[in-house]
Protein backbone atom coordinates (compact mmCIF):
# COMPACT_ATOMS: atom_id res chain seq x y z
CA UNK A 1 0.00 0.00 0.00
CA UNK A 2 1.17 3.51 -0.86
CA UNK A 3 1.22 5.57 2.35
CA UNK A 4 1.96 8.88 0.64
CA UNK A 5 -1.60 10.30 1.07
CA UNK A 6 -1.18 10.00 4.86
CA UNK A 7 2.09 11.94 4.91
CA UNK A 8 0.80 14.52 2.44
CA UNK A 9 -2.38 14.97 4.49
CA UNK A 10 -0.46 15.38 7.75
CA UNK A 11 2.12 17.75 6.27
CA UNK A 12 -0.61 19.81 4.59
CA UNK A 13 -2.83 19.96 7.68
CA UNK A 14 0.00 20.80 10.06
CA UNK A 15 1.34 23.54 7.81
CA UNK A 16 -2.14 24.93 7.18
CA UNK A 17 -2.93 24.87 10.92
CA UNK A 18 0.27 26.70 11.78
CA UNK A 19 -0.44 29.40 9.19
CA UNK A 20 -4.08 29.61 10.28
CA UNK A 21 -3.11 29.95 13.94
CA UNK A 22 -0.80 32.89 13.26
CA UNK A 23 -2.99 34.67 10.73
CA UNK A 24 -6.23 33.90 12.60
CA UNK A 25 -4.84 35.19 15.91
CA UNK A 26 -3.45 38.31 14.25
CA UNK A 27 -6.79 38.97 12.54
CA UNK A 28 -8.73 38.37 15.76
CA UNK A 29 -6.43 40.65 17.76
CA UNK A 30 -6.65 43.31 15.07
CA UNK A 31 -10.43 43.07 15.03
CA UNK A 32 -10.76 43.29 18.83
CA UNK A 33 -10.30 47.04 19.10
CA UNK A 34 -12.38 47.88 16.10
CA UNK A 35 -16.03 48.37 15.41
CA UNK A 36 -18.21 49.83 12.72
CA UNK A 37 -19.38 48.95 9.26
CA UNK A 38 -15.90 48.45 7.82
CA UNK A 39 -14.96 45.91 10.47
CA UNK A 40 -18.27 44.10 10.05
CA UNK A 41 -17.68 43.89 6.29
CA UNK A 42 -14.25 42.40 6.86
CA UNK A 43 -15.82 39.93 9.28
CA UNK A 44 -18.15 38.80 6.53
CA UNK A 45 -15.26 38.39 4.14
CA UNK A 46 -13.28 36.34 6.70
CA UNK A 47 -16.22 34.04 7.29
CA UNK A 48 -17.04 33.53 3.62
CA UNK A 49 -15.04 30.26 3.28
CA UNK A 50 -17.16 28.80 6.07
CA UNK A 51 -20.47 29.37 4.33
CA UNK A 52 -19.51 28.87 0.70
CA UNK A 53 -19.35 25.37 -0.77
CA UNK A 54 -15.67 24.29 -0.86
CA UNK A 55 -15.85 23.86 -4.63
CA UNK A 56 -16.80 27.51 -4.96
CA UNK A 57 -13.91 28.51 -2.70
CA UNK A 58 -11.62 26.29 -4.77
CA UNK A 59 -12.85 27.84 -7.99
CA UNK A 60 -12.21 31.36 -6.68
CA UNK A 61 -8.74 30.30 -5.57
CA UNK A 62 -8.14 28.85 -9.04
CA UNK A 63 -9.12 32.17 -10.59
CA UNK A 64 -6.82 33.97 -8.16
CA UNK A 65 -3.80 31.71 -8.48
CA UNK A 66 -4.26 30.56 -12.11
CA UNK A 67 -1.99 31.68 -14.92
CA UNK A 68 -4.19 34.70 -15.63
CA UNK A 69 -5.11 35.40 -12.03
CA UNK A 70 -3.59 38.41 -10.23
CA UNK A 71 -1.65 36.33 -7.70
CA UNK A 72 -0.75 33.66 -10.26
CA UNK A 73 0.75 36.29 -12.55
CA UNK A 74 2.70 37.79 -9.67
CA UNK A 75 4.10 34.43 -8.64
CA UNK A 76 4.96 33.55 -12.22
CA UNK A 77 7.36 36.48 -12.29
CA UNK A 78 9.34 34.64 -9.64
CA UNK A 79 9.07 31.42 -11.64
CA UNK A 80 6.56 29.81 -9.32
CA UNK A 81 3.29 28.15 -10.20
CA UNK A 82 0.98 27.22 -7.37
CA UNK A 83 -1.81 25.40 -9.15
CA UNK A 84 -1.49 21.59 -9.04
CA UNK A 85 1.45 21.67 -6.62
CA UNK A 86 1.76 20.72 -2.94
CA UNK A 87 1.54 24.38 -1.75
CA UNK A 88 -1.89 24.46 -3.39
CA UNK A 89 -3.14 21.86 -0.92
CA UNK A 90 -1.85 24.04 1.92
CA UNK A 91 -3.49 27.16 0.49
CA UNK A 92 -6.82 25.42 0.03
CA UNK A 93 -6.74 23.90 3.54
CA UNK A 94 -5.66 27.20 5.12
CA UNK A 95 -8.40 29.26 3.50
CA UNK A 96 -11.08 26.76 4.45
CA UNK A 97 -9.85 26.35 8.06
CA UNK A 98 -9.24 30.05 8.67
CA UNK A 99 -12.82 31.07 9.64
CA UNK A 100 -12.93 28.47 12.41
CA UNK A 101 -9.69 29.75 13.91
CA UNK A 102 -10.77 33.36 13.54
CA UNK A 103 -14.15 32.81 15.17
CA UNK A 104 -12.87 30.84 18.16
CA UNK A 105 -9.88 33.12 18.73
CA UNK A 106 -12.12 36.16 18.65
CA UNK A 107 -14.60 34.64 21.08
CA UNK A 108 -11.76 33.65 23.40
CA UNK A 109 -10.14 37.10 23.29
CA UNK A 110 -13.46 38.85 23.81
CA UNK A 111 -13.99 36.90 27.01
CA UNK A 112 -10.87 38.30 28.62
CA UNK A 113 -11.87 40.97 31.16
CA UNK A 114 -11.07 44.36 29.59
CA UNK A 115 -10.03 45.69 33.00
CA UNK A 116 -7.08 43.28 33.01
CA UNK A 117 -5.82 44.68 29.71
CA UNK A 118 -6.28 48.22 30.97
CA UNK A 119 -4.50 47.43 34.23
CA UNK A 120 -1.59 46.05 32.20
CA UNK A 121 -1.45 49.27 30.18
CA UNK A 122 -1.36 51.50 33.26
CA UNK A 123 1.49 49.32 34.54
CA UNK A 124 3.57 50.36 31.57
CA UNK A 125 3.07 47.43 29.20
CA UNK A 126 3.23 47.91 25.43
CA UNK A 127 0.29 46.64 23.36
CA UNK A 128 2.38 43.65 22.27
CA UNK A 129 3.13 42.77 25.89
CA UNK A 130 -0.51 43.22 26.85
CA UNK A 131 -1.43 40.73 24.13
CA UNK A 132 1.35 38.25 24.80
CA UNK A 133 1.33 38.25 28.60
CA UNK A 134 -2.29 38.94 29.48
CA UNK A 135 -4.75 38.47 26.61
CA UNK A 136 -3.19 35.40 25.02
CA UNK A 137 -2.54 33.32 28.17
CA UNK A 138 -6.10 33.94 29.34
CA UNK A 139 -7.58 33.23 25.91
CA UNK A 140 -5.25 30.29 25.25
CA UNK A 141 -7.68 27.44 26.03
CA UNK A 142 -10.13 28.82 23.48
CA UNK A 143 -7.37 29.47 20.98
CA UNK A 144 -6.13 25.91 21.34
CA UNK A 145 -9.62 24.51 20.83
CA UNK A 146 -9.77 26.61 17.67
CA UNK A 147 -6.43 25.18 16.56
CA UNK A 148 -7.67 21.61 16.93
CA UNK A 149 -10.87 22.42 15.05
CA UNK A 150 -8.83 24.04 12.28
CA UNK A 151 -6.58 21.00 12.05
CA UNK A 152 -9.60 18.72 11.76
CA UNK A 153 -11.10 20.92 9.06
CA UNK A 154 -7.82 21.06 7.15
CA UNK A 155 -7.47 17.28 7.35
CA UNK A 156 -10.93 16.77 5.88
CA UNK A 157 -10.61 19.32 3.11
CA UNK A 158 -11.64 17.92 -0.27
CA UNK A 159 -13.48 20.21 -2.66
CA UNK A 160 -11.24 23.25 -2.72
CA UNK A 161 -8.12 21.06 -2.71
CA UNK A 162 -9.29 19.10 -5.73
CA UNK A 163 -10.07 22.31 -7.62
CA UNK A 164 -6.75 23.99 -6.86
CA UNK A 165 -4.32 21.10 -6.41
CA UNK A 166 -5.86 18.33 -8.41
CA UNK A 167 -5.05 14.70 -7.78
CA UNK A 168 -1.38 14.03 -8.35
CA UNK A 169 -0.38 10.85 -6.49
CA UNK A 170 2.65 11.44 -4.28
CA UNK A 171 2.31 15.22 -4.52
CA UNK A 172 -1.20 16.51 -4.01
CA UNK A 173 -3.16 13.37 -3.23
CA UNK A 174 -4.42 13.75 0.34
CA UNK A 175 -6.46 11.11 2.20
CA UNK A 176 -9.92 12.45 1.28
CA UNK A 177 -8.89 12.61 -2.38
CA UNK A 178 -7.39 9.14 -2.22
CA UNK A 179 -10.68 7.85 -0.81
CA UNK A 180 -12.70 9.48 -3.56
CA UNK A 181 -10.57 8.09 -6.34
CA UNK A 182 -10.36 4.65 -4.70
CA UNK A 183 -14.15 4.47 -4.61
CA UNK A 184 -14.36 5.70 -8.19
CA UNK A 185 -11.93 2.96 -9.27
CA UNK A 186 -13.97 0.45 -7.29
CA UNK A 187 -11.06 -0.29 -4.90
CA UNK A 188 -13.34 -0.67 -1.91
CA UNK A 189 -10.71 -2.26 0.37
CA UNK A 190 -8.36 0.65 -0.23
CA UNK A 191 -11.12 3.18 0.44
CA UNK A 192 -12.12 1.40 3.63
CA UNK A 193 -8.53 1.39 4.90
CA UNK A 194 -8.21 5.16 4.39
CA UNK A 195 -11.59 5.73 6.00
CA UNK A 196 -10.55 3.70 9.04
CA UNK A 197 -7.38 5.75 9.32
CA UNK A 198 -9.36 9.00 9.08
CA UNK A 199 -11.75 7.84 11.79
CA UNK A 200 -8.76 6.99 13.99
CA UNK A 201 -7.19 10.41 13.56
CA UNK A 202 -10.52 12.13 14.22
CA UNK A 203 -11.10 10.18 17.43
CA UNK A 204 -7.59 11.04 18.61
CA UNK A 205 -8.27 14.71 17.89
CA UNK A 206 -11.59 14.71 19.74
CA UNK A 207 -9.91 12.93 22.65
CA UNK A 208 -7.22 15.60 22.68
CA UNK A 209 -9.85 18.33 22.61
CA UNK A 210 -11.78 16.72 25.45
CA UNK A 211 -8.65 16.23 27.51
CA UNK A 212 -7.64 19.80 26.91
CA UNK A 213 -10.98 21.37 27.84
CA UNK A 214 -10.97 19.26 30.98
CA UNK A 215 -7.47 20.37 31.94
CA UNK A 216 -8.47 23.92 31.14
CA UNK A 217 -11.47 23.71 33.46
CA UNK A 218 -9.19 22.56 36.27
CA UNK A 219 -6.81 25.39 35.59
CA UNK A 220 -9.58 27.95 35.43
CA UNK A 221 -10.81 26.79 38.78
CA UNK A 222 -7.39 27.54 40.17
CA UNK A 223 -7.31 30.95 38.52
CA UNK A 224 -10.89 31.58 39.41
CA UNK A 225 -11.35 33.17 36.04
CA UNK A 226 -14.92 33.63 34.95
CA UNK B 1 -12.87 77.34 50.35
CA UNK B 2 -13.85 78.05 46.79
CA UNK B 3 -16.43 76.07 45.00
CA UNK B 4 -17.67 75.83 41.49
CA UNK B 5 -15.95 74.72 38.38
CA UNK B 6 -12.46 76.00 38.95
CA UNK B 7 -10.97 75.33 42.32
CA UNK B 8 -7.59 75.00 43.87
CA UNK B 9 -6.20 74.08 47.22
CA UNK B 10 -3.04 75.23 48.88
CA UNK B 11 -0.09 77.00 47.43
CA UNK B 12 0.33 76.65 43.68
CA UNK B 13 4.02 75.89 44.22
CA UNK B 14 3.30 72.40 45.51
CA UNK B 15 0.57 71.65 43.01
CA UNK B 16 1.47 68.48 41.18
CA UNK B 17 -1.59 67.16 39.37
CA UNK B 18 -3.56 69.52 37.22
CA UNK B 19 -6.80 68.22 35.79
CA UNK B 20 -9.16 69.91 33.41
CA UNK B 21 -11.48 67.49 31.74
CA UNK B 22 -14.57 67.85 29.60
CA UNK B 23 -16.27 64.76 28.33
CA UNK B 24 -19.81 63.97 27.21
CA UNK B 25 -21.34 61.05 29.08
CA UNK B 26 -24.63 59.28 28.49
CA UNK B 27 -26.91 61.67 30.42
CA UNK B 28 -24.68 64.57 31.45
CA UNK B 29 -21.29 66.06 30.70
CA UNK B 30 -18.23 65.61 32.84
CA UNK B 31 -16.74 69.06 33.31
CA UNK B 32 -14.16 69.11 36.04
CA UNK B 33 -11.19 71.26 36.77
CA UNK B 34 -8.98 71.10 39.82
CA UNK B 35 -5.39 70.99 41.01
CA UNK B 36 -4.34 68.33 43.45
CA UNK B 37 -1.35 68.74 45.74
CA UNK B 38 0.99 65.90 46.67
CA UNK B 39 -1.41 64.49 49.25
CA UNK B 40 -4.47 62.27 49.42
CA UNK B 41 -7.62 63.79 47.98
CA UNK B 42 -10.99 62.13 48.40
CA UNK B 43 -13.45 62.50 45.57
CA UNK B 44 -16.93 62.09 46.97
CA UNK B 45 -19.95 61.63 44.79
CA UNK B 46 -23.11 59.59 44.34
CA UNK B 47 -23.03 56.58 42.02
CA UNK B 48 -22.95 57.73 38.43
CA UNK B 49 -21.57 61.19 39.25
CA UNK B 50 -18.67 60.58 36.84
CA UNK B 51 -16.03 59.67 39.43
CA UNK B 52 -14.76 56.53 37.74
CA UNK B 53 -14.76 58.21 34.32
CA UNK B 54 -12.68 61.05 35.77
CA UNK B 55 -10.06 58.58 37.06
CA UNK B 56 -10.03 56.74 33.73
CA UNK B 57 -9.41 60.00 31.88
CA UNK B 58 -6.49 60.83 34.17
CA UNK B 59 -5.03 57.33 33.81
CA UNK B 60 -5.26 57.57 30.02
CA UNK B 61 -7.84 54.84 29.51
CA UNK B 62 -10.46 57.26 28.21
CA UNK B 63 -10.04 60.24 25.97
CA UNK B 64 -11.60 63.47 27.24
CA UNK B 65 -13.43 65.55 24.66
CA UNK B 66 -11.45 68.61 25.69
CA UNK B 67 -9.08 69.65 28.41
CA UNK B 68 -5.63 69.38 29.81
CA UNK B 69 -3.99 66.99 32.24
CA UNK B 70 -0.54 67.66 33.61
CA UNK B 71 1.46 65.80 36.21
CA UNK B 72 4.46 67.62 37.69
CA UNK B 73 6.22 68.98 34.60
CA UNK B 74 4.72 66.56 32.12
CA UNK B 75 1.72 67.41 29.99
CA UNK B 76 -0.17 64.12 29.61
CA UNK B 77 -3.11 65.42 27.68
CA UNK B 78 -3.82 68.64 25.91
CA UNK B 79 -6.65 68.79 23.41
CA UNK B 80 -5.40 72.03 21.90
CA UNK B 81 -1.80 70.98 21.47
CA UNK B 82 -2.95 67.50 20.44
CA UNK B 83 -0.91 65.84 23.15
CA UNK B 84 -2.10 62.48 24.41
CA UNK B 85 0.38 60.36 26.32
CA UNK B 86 -0.67 56.70 26.25
CA UNK B 87 -1.61 55.06 29.55
CA UNK B 88 1.57 52.97 29.61
CA UNK B 89 3.80 56.07 29.64
CA UNK B 90 1.89 58.13 32.20
CA UNK B 91 3.30 56.54 35.34
CA UNK B 92 -0.09 56.81 36.96
CA UNK B 93 -1.27 53.72 38.81
CA UNK B 94 -4.97 52.96 38.87
CA UNK B 95 -6.39 50.63 41.47
CA UNK B 96 -9.52 49.14 39.93
CA UNK B 97 -12.67 48.61 41.93
CA UNK B 98 -12.48 44.85 41.35
CA UNK B 99 -8.65 44.99 41.63
CA UNK B 100 -8.14 43.51 38.12
CA UNK B 101 -5.45 41.11 39.30
CA UNK B 102 -4.07 38.83 36.59
CA UNK B 103 -5.67 35.47 37.44
CA UNK B 104 -2.93 33.45 35.70
CA UNK B 105 -0.13 35.05 37.69
CA UNK B 106 0.81 34.54 41.30
CA UNK B 107 1.02 37.38 43.79
CA UNK B 108 4.74 37.82 43.10
CA UNK B 109 4.18 37.64 39.33
CA UNK B 110 1.39 40.19 39.55
CA UNK B 111 3.66 42.59 41.41
CA UNK B 112 6.49 41.87 38.95
CA UNK B 113 4.36 42.86 35.96
CA UNK B 114 5.29 46.52 36.23
CA UNK B 115 8.97 45.74 36.89
CA UNK B 116 9.52 44.54 33.33
CA UNK B 117 13.01 45.15 32.04
CA UNK B 118 14.72 45.24 35.41
CA UNK B 119 17.47 42.75 36.21
CA UNK B 120 16.09 39.63 37.96
CA UNK B 121 17.96 40.38 41.19
CA UNK B 122 16.64 43.93 41.25
CA UNK B 123 13.11 42.66 40.55
CA UNK B 124 13.31 40.13 43.37
CA UNK B 125 14.53 42.78 45.80
CA UNK B 126 11.74 45.18 44.86
CA UNK B 127 9.10 42.47 45.12
CA UNK B 128 10.40 41.48 48.55
CA UNK B 129 10.19 45.09 49.75
CA UNK B 130 6.66 45.54 48.43
CA UNK B 131 5.49 42.20 49.80
CA UNK B 132 6.78 43.13 53.24
CA UNK B 133 5.28 46.59 53.06
CA UNK B 134 1.83 45.32 52.12
CA UNK B 135 1.91 42.41 54.60
CA UNK B 136 1.79 39.73 51.94
CA UNK B 137 4.70 37.68 53.21
CA UNK B 138 4.14 33.96 52.65
CA UNK B 139 1.50 34.53 49.96
CA UNK B 140 3.92 35.19 47.07
CA UNK B 141 3.16 31.93 45.28
CA UNK B 142 -0.62 32.07 45.67
CA UNK B 143 -2.97 32.85 42.82
CA UNK B 144 -5.42 35.74 43.25
CA UNK B 145 -8.30 33.28 43.54
CA UNK B 146 -6.65 31.82 46.64
CA UNK B 147 -6.54 35.17 48.46
CA UNK B 148 -9.07 36.87 50.70
CA UNK B 149 -10.59 40.17 49.60
CA UNK B 150 -8.19 42.14 51.76
CA UNK B 151 -5.18 40.24 50.44
CA UNK B 152 -6.32 40.81 46.86
CA UNK B 153 -6.63 44.50 47.59
CA UNK B 154 -3.12 44.61 49.05
CA UNK B 155 -1.72 42.70 46.07
CA UNK B 156 -3.31 45.22 43.72
CA UNK B 157 -1.84 48.03 45.79
CA UNK B 158 1.64 46.45 45.79
CA UNK B 159 1.42 45.93 42.03
CA UNK B 160 0.41 49.57 41.57
CA UNK B 161 3.20 50.88 43.81
CA UNK B 162 5.78 48.71 42.02
CA UNK B 163 5.92 51.11 39.07
CA UNK B 164 6.72 53.96 41.50
CA UNK B 165 3.81 55.96 40.14
CA UNK B 166 3.83 59.72 40.24
CA UNK B 167 0.14 59.64 41.06
CA UNK B 168 -2.10 56.98 42.55
CA UNK B 169 -5.76 56.64 41.63
CA UNK B 170 -8.03 54.46 43.73
CA UNK B 171 -11.52 53.59 42.52
CA UNK B 172 -13.75 52.70 45.48
CA UNK B 173 -10.95 50.70 47.10
CA UNK B 174 -13.06 49.47 50.00
CA UNK B 175 -16.40 48.85 48.36
CA UNK B 176 -15.69 45.22 47.40
CA UNK B 177 -14.74 44.27 50.95
CA UNK B 178 -16.80 42.81 53.75
CA UNK B 179 -17.63 45.25 56.54
CA UNK B 180 -15.29 43.65 59.07
CA UNK B 181 -12.35 43.97 56.66
CA UNK B 182 -12.98 47.56 55.75
CA UNK B 183 -11.68 49.18 58.91
CA UNK B 184 -8.48 47.15 58.69
CA UNK B 185 -7.85 47.86 55.01
CA UNK B 186 -8.67 51.49 55.60
CA UNK B 187 -5.95 51.69 58.24
CA UNK B 188 -3.52 50.07 55.81
CA UNK B 189 -4.47 52.62 53.18
CA UNK B 190 -3.80 55.41 55.64
CA UNK B 191 -0.31 53.99 56.23
CA UNK B 192 0.26 53.81 52.49
CA UNK B 193 -0.86 57.39 52.02
CA UNK B 194 1.37 58.57 54.85
CA UNK B 195 4.41 57.14 53.05
CA UNK B 196 3.33 58.23 49.59
CA UNK B 197 4.46 61.72 48.69
CA UNK B 198 2.50 62.19 45.50
CA UNK B 199 -1.09 62.98 44.61
CA UNK B 200 -3.44 60.16 45.56
CA UNK B 201 -7.03 60.47 44.35
CA UNK B 202 -9.49 58.29 46.16
CA UNK B 203 -12.95 57.92 44.70
CA UNK B 204 -15.76 56.94 47.05
CA UNK B 205 -19.47 57.36 47.64
CA UNK B 206 -19.01 56.88 51.38
CA UNK B 207 -18.69 60.24 53.13
CA UNK B 208 -17.16 58.75 56.29
CA UNK B 209 -14.46 57.01 54.26
CA UNK B 210 -13.80 60.22 52.36
CA UNK B 211 -13.54 62.15 55.61
CA UNK B 212 -11.19 59.72 57.33
CA UNK B 213 -8.80 59.16 54.43
CA UNK B 214 -7.89 62.68 53.40
CA UNK B 215 -7.68 66.26 54.54
CA UNK B 216 -8.87 67.60 51.22
CA UNK B 217 -12.20 66.78 49.73
CA UNK B 218 -13.68 67.19 46.28
CA UNK B 219 -17.41 66.71 45.93
CA UNK B 220 -18.55 65.67 42.47
CA UNK B 221 -22.15 65.98 41.43
CA UNK B 222 -23.42 65.07 37.98
CA UNK B 223 -20.00 65.63 36.44
CA UNK B 224 -19.26 68.96 38.13
CA UNK B 225 -17.21 70.04 41.11
CA UNK B 226 -19.80 70.92 43.74
CA UNK B 227 -17.22 71.65 46.44
CA UNK B 228 -13.48 71.47 46.84
CA UNK B 229 -11.40 72.28 49.88
CA UNK B 230 -10.63 71.38 53.47
CA UNK B 231 -12.95 68.59 54.59
CA UNK B 232 -13.88 70.17 57.94
CA UNK B 233 -15.06 73.32 56.24
CA UNK B 234 -17.11 71.42 53.67
CA UNK B 235 -18.82 69.33 56.33
CA UNK B 236 -19.47 72.35 58.59
CA UNK B 237 -20.69 74.72 55.92
CA UNK B 238 -21.83 72.88 52.81
CA UNK B 239 -22.10 75.40 50.02
CA UNK B 240 -25.13 73.84 48.37
CA UNK B 241 -27.97 71.41 48.95
CA UNK B 242 -26.20 68.70 46.92
CA UNK B 243 -23.06 69.00 48.99
CA UNK B 244 -25.11 68.95 52.19
CA UNK B 245 -26.88 65.78 51.06
CA UNK B 246 -23.70 64.06 49.88
CA UNK B 247 -22.02 64.83 53.18
CA UNK B 248 -24.93 63.19 54.99
CA UNK B 249 -27.06 66.14 56.09
CA UNK B 250 -30.60 64.93 56.80
CA UNK B 251 -32.34 68.23 57.58
CA UNK B 252 -32.64 70.70 54.76
CA UNK B 253 -35.41 73.25 54.44
CA UNK B 254 -36.25 76.04 52.07
CA UNK B 255 -35.44 79.31 53.80
CA UNK B 256 -36.41 82.97 53.65
CA UNK B 257 -34.55 85.81 55.36
CA UNK B 258 -36.79 88.03 57.46
CA UNK B 259 -36.41 91.76 58.14
CA UNK B 260 -35.73 91.17 61.84
CA UNK B 261 -32.60 89.12 61.07
CA UNK B 262 -34.23 85.75 61.63
CA UNK B 263 -34.63 83.02 59.02
CA UNK B 264 -37.93 81.43 58.26
CA UNK B 265 -37.49 77.70 57.62
CA UNK B 266 -40.47 76.99 55.36
CA UNK B 267 -40.30 73.19 55.53
CA UNK B 268 -39.88 73.12 59.28
CA UNK B 269 -42.62 75.67 59.99
CA UNK B 270 -40.43 77.74 62.30
CA UNK B 271 -38.26 80.81 62.56
CA UNK B 272 -34.69 80.59 63.72
CA UNK B 273 -31.74 82.79 64.47
CA UNK B 274 -28.40 81.78 62.95
CA UNK B 275 -24.88 82.57 64.11
CA UNK B 276 -23.46 82.96 60.61
CA UNK B 277 -23.78 86.25 58.78
CA UNK B 278 -26.71 86.21 56.41
CA UNK B 279 -25.45 86.97 52.95
CA UNK B 280 -27.50 87.67 49.84
CA UNK B 281 -30.86 86.00 50.20
CA UNK B 282 -30.15 82.41 51.26
CA UNK B 283 -32.38 79.79 49.67
CA UNK B 284 -31.91 76.86 52.04
CA UNK B 285 -31.07 76.15 55.65
CA UNK B 286 -29.71 72.95 57.12
CA UNK B 287 -28.71 71.26 60.34
CA UNK B 288 -27.13 67.85 60.87
CA UNK B 289 -29.18 65.23 62.70
CA UNK B 290 -26.68 64.83 65.54
CA UNK B 291 -26.54 68.57 66.14
CA UNK B 292 -30.11 68.77 67.36
CA UNK B 293 -30.14 69.19 71.15
CA UNK B 294 -32.86 68.21 73.59
CA UNK B 295 -33.39 70.22 76.77
CA UNK B 296 -33.25 68.27 79.99
CA UNK B 297 -36.14 70.30 81.46
CA UNK B 298 -38.76 72.58 79.98
CA UNK B 299 -37.72 75.27 82.48
CA UNK B 300 -34.60 76.03 80.45
CA UNK B 301 -36.76 76.91 77.50
CA UNK B 302 -37.30 80.59 78.11
CA UNK B 303 -33.60 81.31 78.58
CA UNK B 304 -32.42 80.51 75.06
CA UNK B 305 -33.33 81.03 71.45
CA UNK B 306 -34.33 78.55 68.74
CA UNK B 307 -36.18 76.32 71.18
CA UNK B 308 -39.23 74.49 69.94
CA UNK B 309 -41.63 71.93 71.39
CA UNK B 310 -41.53 68.65 69.50
CA UNK B 311 -43.29 65.29 69.20
CA UNK B 312 -41.64 62.02 68.13
CA UNK B 313 -43.44 60.65 65.09
CA UNK B 314 -41.28 57.61 64.36
CA UNK B 315 -37.95 56.08 65.34
CA UNK B 316 -35.36 54.03 63.51
CA UNK B 317 -32.68 52.12 65.39
CA UNK B 318 -29.09 51.25 64.59
CA UNK B 319 -27.01 49.27 67.12
CA UNK B 320 -25.82 52.27 69.12
CA UNK B 321 -27.82 55.21 67.93
CA UNK B 322 -31.39 56.02 67.26
CA UNK B 323 -32.89 58.31 64.68
CA UNK B 324 -35.92 60.28 65.85
CA UNK B 325 -38.34 61.71 63.32
CA UNK B 326 -39.71 64.83 64.94
CA UNK B 327 -42.65 67.07 64.36
CA UNK B 328 -42.72 70.62 65.73
CA UNK B 329 -46.50 70.61 65.67
CA UNK B 330 -48.69 68.08 67.47
CA UNK B 331 -51.41 67.84 64.80
CA UNK B 332 -48.86 67.60 62.01
CA UNK B 333 -47.08 64.86 63.97
CA UNK B 334 -50.22 62.88 64.59
CA UNK B 335 -50.78 62.83 60.86
CA UNK B 336 -47.43 60.99 60.62
CA UNK B 337 -45.43 63.81 59.03
CA UNK B 338 -42.10 64.94 60.43
CA UNK B 339 -40.12 68.15 60.18
CA UNK B 340 -36.69 67.12 61.43
CA UNK B 341 -34.49 64.09 62.00
CA UNK B 342 -32.37 63.92 65.11
CA UNK B 343 -29.78 61.32 65.93
CA UNK B 344 -28.97 60.50 69.56
CA UNK B 345 -27.11 57.79 71.42
CA UNK B 346 -29.30 55.07 72.88
CA UNK B 347 -28.36 56.03 76.45
CA UNK B 348 -29.91 59.43 75.98
CA UNK B 349 -32.95 57.92 74.32
CA UNK B 350 -33.38 55.61 77.34
CA UNK B 351 -33.48 58.62 79.64
CA UNK B 352 -35.92 60.57 77.50
CA UNK B 353 -38.31 57.94 76.26
CA UNK B 354 -40.50 57.81 79.37
CA UNK B 355 -41.12 61.55 79.39
CA UNK B 356 -44.36 63.03 78.23
CA UNK B 357 -44.59 65.12 75.11
CA UNK B 358 -43.84 67.73 74.06
CA UNK B 359 -40.10 67.60 74.48
CA UNK B 360 -38.09 70.69 73.76
CA UNK B 361 -35.41 70.75 71.12
CA UNK B 362 -32.86 73.39 70.38
CA UNK B 363 -31.42 74.26 66.98
CA UNK B 364 -28.16 75.86 68.08
CA UNK B 365 -27.52 78.99 65.95
CA UNK B 366 -23.90 77.94 65.37
CA UNK B 367 -25.00 74.51 64.04
CA UNK B 368 -27.38 75.93 61.47
CA UNK B 369 -25.97 76.70 58.05
CA UNK B 370 -27.35 78.56 55.08
CA UNK B 371 -27.06 77.57 51.45
CA UNK B 372 -27.47 79.56 48.26
CA UNK B 373 -28.64 76.76 46.01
Amino acid sequence: MDWSPLWISLATSLTATAVTLLVGLAAAAWRENRSGAGAALIDGFFLLPLVLPPTVVGFFLLLLFGRNGPLGKLLLQFGATVVFSWPATVIAATVVAFPLMYLTARAALEQVDAHLLQAARTLGASEWRVFREVALPLAWPGVLAGTILSFARALGEFGATLMLAGNIPGRTETIPIAIYFAVEANEIQQALAWCALDVGISIALLGGLYYWTHAQRLRRERWGHR
Amino acid sequence: MRSGCDASVGDTADVTLEVQVEKKLADFALNVSFRAPAAPLSILGASGAGKTMLLRCIAGLEKPGRGRIALNDRVLFDSEQKIRTPARARRIALLFQNYALFPHRTVAENIAFGLYGLAPAEQAARIATLVARTHLTGLEKRYPRELSGGEQQRTALARALAIEPEALLLDEPLSALDTHLRAQVETELQDTFAAYRHPALLVTHNMEEAYRLSEQLLVLSRGRVAAFGAKGEIFRHPASVEVAQLTGCKNISRARAKADGTIEALDWDCRVRVAAKIGKAPKYIGIRAHHIDFLESAGDASAQENIFPCWVVRTSETPFRITLFLSLDQVHGEAGAHHLQAEVFKEKWQRFRERGFPWHLRLAPESLFLMDG
